[in-house]
């Protein structure tokens, strides 16, 4: 099976997800990327652990599409870091991204239950 | 800390998401080391987890850079960095495509410049057509005649006709005289054109009337220049042409030539003055004397079609008024590449060949390239593989090879343009000389330069094509394990490879047979015999009435001529004829009847003729099956006479003995005294075909051809001939002295242009496709190492080791010969004229072809076998 299907289709799959987590992570307040996987792996207790690979690339895509904003700080231990921060558009997003799954859930728990049902 | 990519960082955007990633790190490193892990440690772990930077940069960028563009100049940057980081695979492709687009560059060039807008300086050719008679029951076009030529101009509503007729003359400038080129044009010749001359003027509508009534000239560029040393004053002074005091009115701009394609014409006369120009027989008045080239300028807004059929529509009125002249004749207008009057449509079939074999070429550029990539591919694929694992687009991968093939593309077709403009005059060099100045340039315009870049950017895609769809197949799970030590001549990612060595090895092939059946053609036109002597024969035009003789003096001048050439030691015979076999100028005709031969109704036969003197035929060397040759006697004041060919008897006497037998010639009774061989006319390619001989006495020209059949080499006589027109006439100048031999020799020009591209670009072919072999098979081996050195650990000798690796390359130059000669049996055929005397599939030369392609093989494959052959087994295993 060529392998560049299977992928793309998965990549699909976590943009839409981990937009979904960047955004909300940010609603709590602005933070870098480090900050958000930590913030992230923390809260999920361990269990999501975001690739850099895979963050940043969506960082910058939220960025363009202008659902966050950055701009360059210091940190408390004097290290420059780019901190990203929701926007207006940005919560408008987040509010349109988590409605979607969660009817994405909704649907996939009726489908899940319904075969539950007809199982002998 | 360095990071790899800093130095690239350019832009300030790089550099901020480098300053990120950075940070990134930093921050994780701290965070590990408050945890308590050692400064090395934590800095070699968070590295780890953060995973490959180079990527994360590269995908972060692509997520950023939405815009195509800037993605476009992105990886137009990145594949910068691999050819700088691989100077000698960049060279390497590069040239290889530089070949491959300069040809088709300069081919492209010289289709623009010849055949589709051959007159430089010449406005708008788009809308310039050739203009050409028809007579019906003829395939052949016509000239015209200038009353003609006057009433279709009259009825032109949506053209414009302007009319042509190439001619020569002997100038005499100060005590120098010499042969120049130029032309009889109507009087709208400069302004139809669109040809603003430098100084003065084009000529006059008054200067197209009067019986020799206006010797005014417009000189070149050219001319003026070398003649007149740039004479600002030139304008009113006068230069002698055919004996008479021309006025010169007007300087052509620099670099118009004129309008005949090949010839670099130095000066041009209204109409009025075409008898003083064409042997003193006045044509102006003549509807049956047909002598015009024409050209026809379609108005702005109308188009050919139209201008057809009101151009016929003329046509048939003028059918009708002068049945006499003009029945079943009709007028074409013809794009100027199918021109029949220019050496146009002799180059047709070669810069078609041409175009088909820098095609071909291209197509095996663009393999070699291709299979370099796919090389590099190869290397590169761990990292492919992990860009497809952590996210990258199929897509994305699979643009890479494109835009990097698209960056070779730019420098090669950077590099092909300029080879192009290197070339653009190169065909004129593969033509012999024939005493006119020559001028047959590509021409590098907007249209070329737009079909050029066509060309670079399908190079682009079929050489970034195969490693693309490679990208796009790749395979996660295969790839990842390590993908070395594989087995000769096994593996399925060696079969693209395979398969463009074998497309090499087959165009190359196609490419050598067709350079072969052509040098076999020219070796076949050199033996060949033309029906008349050739090697012991010397030819000269000598052109009275250039030199300023009227009728009398020219017909004295000729006799003595004739009799002091005979008396220079080493000739043995001497003759003149109006026109000389295999030249540039066209023979005369007439219109045929005979008591035999019944026409079919709408058919008007029509038979060539040659005027010669007295032992014309024991001179060119030509047998006669019958009869008698033309004596003193056959002169002006007794019956005309004819000598036949064989083709006439048959045709026009049913083959029966024509011997005192007549025929008309223009309605003028002819008998015929005698039967010639058959031989050739115009060129070694042509058919056999019915042709008349009359004395030059009854039907005389003061310009003519002499012949000295010679018994020493005809080079001796030479001088002593030189001297002796010389003595007979100061301004007479002998035009092309050279033996019929070669005449003969130049009448293969095409032949021989053909030969030469379709030589050199077979040896290029050859050349890239050997090191395509070498490539695979050199790759295969290093990628075998450990296979072959099992295979001597095992007792494989080293011999043996060779030749299994050479009979890998072998098979793959085999399978491509066999797919080339399936080519070139089908494909061979479009050489068509082109050949003589070898059938397009001659077993001979596609054998040779063949011993030629393996040859090359088995070189390409010797270095990398021998290679094989000097495994260390131990290595090889360890390794």
């Amino acid at each position: 099976m060529p392998a560049g299907k299977a992928s793309a289709s998965r990549i699909e799959l976590l943009q839409g997800t981990l937009d979904l987590l960047v955004l909300q992570t940010l609603l709590w307040g602005p933070d870098h990327g480090y900050g958000i996987t930590q913030r992230l792996r923390a809260v999920s207790g361990d269990a999501l652990r975001i690739e850099t690979g895979s963050l940043y690339p969506a960082l910058h895509r939220l960025e363009r599409r202008g659902a966050i904003s950055a701009e360059w700080k210091t940190s408390e231990n004097r290290q420059r870091v780019r901190v990203y921060r929701l926007t207006a558009a940005g919560r408008k997003l987040l509010g349109s991204e988590r409605s979607r799954w969660q009817q994405l859930a909704d649907a996939i728990s009726v489908i899940l239950a319904r075969t539950a049902e007809t199982e002998p | 800390m360095r990071y790899p990519w800093s130095r690239f960082g350019r832009r300030v955007r790089d550099e901020e998401l480098d300053d990120e990633l950075r940070s990134h790190l930093h921050m994780a490193e701290e965070d590990r080391i408050a945890g308590g892990e050692s400064p090395e440690s934590a800095a070699a772990s968070a590295r780890r987890e953060f995973g490959n930077v180079e990527i994360v940069r590269e995908f972060t960028r692509e997520a950023r850079g939405g815009v195509r563009l800037e993605r476009l100049a992105q990886d137009v940057r990145f594949g910068l960095r691999l050819l700088r980081r691989a100077p000698g695979f960049a060279v390497l492709a590069i040239l290889c495509l530089t070949i491959g687009i300069g040809a088709n560059a300069a081919v492209f060039g010289w289709i623009e410049g010849i055949l589709l807008r051959p007159y430089p300086k010449v406005a708008h050719q788009e809308t310039l057509f050739a203009l050409a008679g028809t007579s019906q029951g003829s395939p052949d076009f016509d000239v015209i005649s200038w009353p003609d030529f006057v009433d279709l101009r009259r009825s032109g509503t949506l053209y414009e006709p302007i009319a042509e007729k190439i001619t020569s003359t002997t100038l005499s400038v100060g005590d120098r005289a010499e042969r120049v080129h130029g032309s009889v044009v109507s009087a709208n010749y400069f302004d139809a054109l669109g040809v603003k001359p430098l100084l003065g003027r084009g000529f006059e509508a008054e200067e197209e009337t009067g019986r020799n009534a206006h010797p005014v000239t417009v000189i070149s560029h050219q001319l003026w220049k070398r003649r007149f040393n740039g004479d600002p004053a030139i304008l009113g002074k006068t230069q002698k042409m055919n004996g008479v005091e021309h006025t010169i009115v007007g300087v052509a701009p620099e670099g118009f030539f004129g309008t005949f394609v090949g010839y670099a014409f130095q000066f041009w006369v209204p109409v009025s003055m075409q008898e003083t120009f064409e042997s003193n027989v006045y044509k102006l008045e003549d509807r049956g004397q047909r002598w015009i080239e024409g050209f026809v300028r379609v108005r702005p807004g109308a188009t050919l079609p139209q201008a057809q059929a009101e151009i016929s529509a003329a046509a048939k009125r003028l059918e009708s008024d002068f049945p006499a002249t003009n029945l079943g004749r009709g007028a074409r207008l013809l794009p100027l590449w199918r021109s029949p009057f220019n050496n146009a449509g002799a180059l047709l079939p070669t810069l078609r060949i041409a175009l088909g074999v820098a095609i071909v070429l291209l197509l095996i550029a663009c393999a070699n390239v291709g299979n370099l990539l796919l090389v590099r591919s190869f290397a590169r694929r761990q990292e492919m593989t992990i860009r497809l694992a952590i996210g990258a687009g199929g897509g994305r991968l699979a643009a890479q090879p494109l835009v990097e093939s698209l960056v070779l593309a730019a420098f090669a077709a950077a590099g092909g343009l300029l080879a192009a403009y290197w070339l653009r005059d190169a065909l004129v060099l593969l033509i012999p000389p024939r005493g006119v100045p020559m001028s047959l340039a590509g021409r590098l315009d907007a249209r070329v330069l737009a079909a050029s870049i066509g060309v670079s950017v399908l190079a682009t895609v079929l050489v970034g094509l195969v490693p693309a769809v490679q990208a796009r197949r790749l395979d996660l799970a295969g790839a990842l394990r390590s993908g070395s030590g594989g087995v000769v001549g096994q593996g399925r990612r060696r079969h693209p490879r395979s398969g463009l060595v074998v497309l090499q090895v087959s165009l190359s092939f196609l490419l050598l047979v067709g350079a072969g059946l052509l040098l076999l053609s020219m070796r076949r036109i050199h033996d060949s015999r033309p029906g008349f002597a050739t090697d012991d024969v010397l030819t000269a035009g000598i052109d009275l009435a250039a030199a300023g003789c009227g009728r009398p003096r020219a017909a004295l001048f000729e006799d003595t001529l004739l009799e002091r050439a005979r008396a220079i030691p080493g000739v043995r015979f001497a003759a003149l004829s109006r026109i000389r076999p295999f030249g540039y100028r066209t023979y005369s005709s007439a219109s045929i009847e005979t008591a035999a031969y019944r026409p079919r109704p709408d058919e008007e036969p029509t038979v060539e003729f040659n005027e010669v003197s007295p032992s014309y035929f024991e001179t060119a060397g030509i047998p006669l099956a019958a009869g008698r040759e033309f004596m003193r006697k056959d002169d002006e004041t007794a019956a005309p006479v004819a000598v036949v060919n064989e083709a006439f008897v048959a045709r026009y006497f049913r083959g029966e003995d024509p011997i005192d037998r007549s025929f008309r010639a223009d309605g003028r009774s002819i008998r015929v005294v005698g039967v010639a061989r058959q031989s050739r006319y115009e060129n070694l390619l042509e058919a056999p075909k019915p042709f008349y001989y009359v004395p030059l006495r009854q039907s005389f020209s003061a310009s003519v051809n002499l012949y000295l059949r010679t018994a020493a080499p005809p080079e001796t006589v030479l001088p002593a001939l030189s001297r002796e027109i010389q003595a007979l006439d100061r301004d007479l100048t002998p035009s092309e002295l050279i033996t019929m031999r070669e005449q003969v020799r130049r009448s293969a020009a095409p032949q021989r242009v053909a030969v030469t591209l379709l030589a050199v670009f077979g040896g290029v072919a050859l050349l890239l496709a050997a090191i395509g072999l070498y490539g695979v098979v050199s790759h295969a081996v290093s990628q075998s190492e450990r296979e072959l050195g099992l295979r001597l650990a095992l007792g494989a000798s080293a011999p043996n080791l060779m030749g299994h690796v050479m009979s890998q390359g072998l098979r793959l130059a085999a399978a491509g010969v066999v797919l080339g000669a399936a080519a070139a049996i089908g494909l061979t055929r479009l050489l068509g004229y082109l050949l003589y005397g070898v059938g397009p599939r001659d077993p001979v030369v596609f054998a040779s072809a063949g011993l030629v392609m393996l040859a090359a093989a088995l070189a390409a494959c010797l270095l990398p076998a021998w290679r094989a052959m000097r495994t260390d087994p131990v290595e090889a295993l360890r390794g």
